[in-house]
């Protein structure tokens, strides 16, 4: 049928329509506030960084500890309720170099969002499956220098500083070896 | 379950910023696809729809906000939404109304209009992420495409230039589509590599344009297909499958749901060897590695080997397998869900001979189209066939 249609609706608008006033327009912004509590799993998640620690869930008829934690495991479905404090070491599993924040802003010093592969969370082989993985930001590094497989370590708020939240880590740094 | 066929299908162009509402643009595409088979509301039982999320119009129930546009005006009525899968899942959707028997004849109307959102729509995107544990970190849509194309290509060892050539193909076969955004007949790889880096290693050609747009297509049971139409294109298999919610758990070398979806499909349509079986394929493509990717989850590629169907012409439109001979989101423009109807309208043009400039040779009896989205989770699939 398309190549039986001649024309096919639709009008596209330029800048240009706009600058001479040719189309009108209203703006809008919306405003909407929450205050969300936290739930049991990313709670106790949250609270364990106040506390300088990550912790992932354990459950003990998969025998998988996986983090960010959470109350059900995915796998059986079984509750996952014991916490354990995994390390702050981890692996690059990827990365970017981000040149764009965002809202769209271009920056000149990219940021580099990581996939970190905590050390202490189950792997499985075999599977598209990392237990362990967290998303964060690198620092800290050249970014030219930057390579997955990269050891890196947690850099951390000051404890007084700490409001129980995933920026209390302030960013990950590669581990000198 | 019924059988059921593709009966008509229309679209608008994709543009960057189009004058109509999300309302006028449904309308337009709804009213084009009944043209298409001569039928009018008072034939259409049924009305299914697709959009993503509100955020883009600001506008909550956005569905339901449509629906006049959409043609469903006391007339049952249901909006579908998982993301980006959303415009081959409003097919699926309206294949299970007919198929169940409730439903002799549906109207299939998806539509998305991103650029109202003020001033870029990526920023949409922002609540997208695990309001704990990501968004504070300030993420954006890129990252996550970003770091699933530098594993699946570190891993494989896999070279950007190859990779652009996907970019390349898609915006070249565009320029053959009456509704195209993006085709360029001339573009090279020098100008993928040389577009702006957004997030290393994705730049600025790598990536599909936000668009606005629409498209339907009406769907039938055989009964009525038969009656209607001697060209029906039938829906001989569907499948989708969401992976976790915790994308960071998940291996971003391999899309997996895919391949979940790719089977359930492929097993409805009693289909063995893909490869041999399938004839076109509309991977869900709003990124050029996303292309790849999907080849290999929808089983028509070995792991890390999709880009050899650029490399050696197989996924060109006179190829073995042609890609995205439409011009794909790359080319034609990504009004989200909308993009992944289109795919669903360009197989059901190519299996009738319709394309025009865009047919692939030899006469294809069968295609597979498919989409992506949520948090990058879902695969939705649908196997066409004459
Ligand atoms: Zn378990």
């Amino acid at each position: 049928m398309t190549s039986r249609f001649k024309s096919f609706p639709g009008t596209s608008l330029s800048e240009e329509d706009f600058a001479q006033g040719e189309v009108l327009f209203v703006h809008d912004a919306l405003k909407a506030e929450y205050a969300r509590d936290t739930g049991v799993g990313i709670g106790a998640y949250l609270a364990g960084l106040r506390r300088g620690v990550i912790l992932g869930s354990y459950c003990s008829h998969c025998r998988k500890t996986v983090v960010p934690p959470r109350v059900v495991c995915e796998w059986c479905f079984r509750p996952m309720s014991e916490y354990v404090p995994l390390r702050d070491t981890g692996v690059v599993n990827t990365f970017s170099l981000c040149y764009v924040t965002w809202d769209v802003q271009r920056i000149s010093q990219p940021e580099i969002p990581a996939v970190i592969v905590l050390d202490g969370a189950s792997t499985l082989s075999e599977t598209s499956v990392v237990m362990g993985g967290i998303l964060h930001k690198l620092s800290e590094v050249d970014p030219k220098a930057v390579r997955i497989g990269m050891r890196v370590r947690a850099v951390w708020k000051p404890p007084e500083e700490r409001q129980g939240a995933i920026t209390d880590i302030l960013y990950f740094k590669p581990i000198e070896e | 379950m019924r059988k059921v066929a593709v009966i008509g299908a229309g679209m608008t162009k994709f543009v960057r910023r189009a004058l109509e509402t999300p309302k006028e643009l449904a309308w337009e595409a709804a009213k084009m696809a009944l043209e298409s088979c001569e039928l009018t509301m008072k034939d259409i039982d049924a009305v299914c729809f697709g959009t993503a999320p509100d955020a883009f119009d600001g506008v909550h129930m956005n569905g339901e906000y449509v629906s006049d546009g959409a043609g469903a005006w006391r007339k049952p009525f249901m909006r579908a939404f998982v993301g980006g899968g959303t415009g081959v899942f409003s097919s699926i959707q309206g294949w299970y109304h007919v198929a169940s028997g409730m439903f002799d004849v549906v109207l299939v109307v998806a539509e998305e209009k991103m650029s109202s959102f003020y001033p870029h729509a990526q920023a949409a995107f922002l609540t997208i992420f695990d309001n704990f544990t990501e968004r504070p970190l300030k993420p954006n849509l890129l990252w996550i495409f970003a770091l699933e194309m530098n594993r699946y290509m570190t891993t494989y060892g896999l070279k950007k230039e190859d990779i652009a050539r996907v970019a390349v193909q898609h915006k070249r076969n565009a320029a053959d589509h009456p509704c195209a955004m993006l085709g360029e007949p001339n573009i090279t790889v020098e100008d993928v590599l040389n577009s702006e880096v957004l997030a290393w290693p994705v730049q600025r050609l790598d990536v599909s344009p936000i668009s606005d747009g629409a498209v339907a297509i009406v769907m039938a049971a055989e009964h009525v297909a038969k009656r209607l139409t001697d060209k029906p294109v039938w829906i001989e298999g569907v499948g989708w499958n969401l992976d976790t919610a915790y994308w960071t758990n998940r291996d971003l070398v391999y899309p997996r749901y895919v391949e979940y979806a790719a089977r359930m499909a492929y097993e409805m349509a009693g289909i063995k060897e893909p490869r041999k079986e399938i004839h076109i394929a509309e991977p869900y493509d709003p990124f050029d590695y996303k292309v790849l990717h999907h080849l290999e989850g929808l089983q028509l590629a070995d792991r890390g080997k999709a880009i050899e169907l650029y490399l050696d012409g197989t996924a060109a439109r006179d190829g073995n397998l042609p890609v995205c001979p439409s011009g794909g989101l790359l080319g034609v423009g990504n009004p989200i869900a909308a993009a992944g109807l289109m795919k669903i309208a360009e197989l059901f043009w190519q299996l009738r001979g319709e394309a025009g400039a865009r047919q692939v040779p030899g006469n294809p009896r069968r295609g597979v189209a498919q989409a992506w989205g949520d948090l990058m989770q879902i695969g939705t699939v649908v196997v066409m066939g004459r």
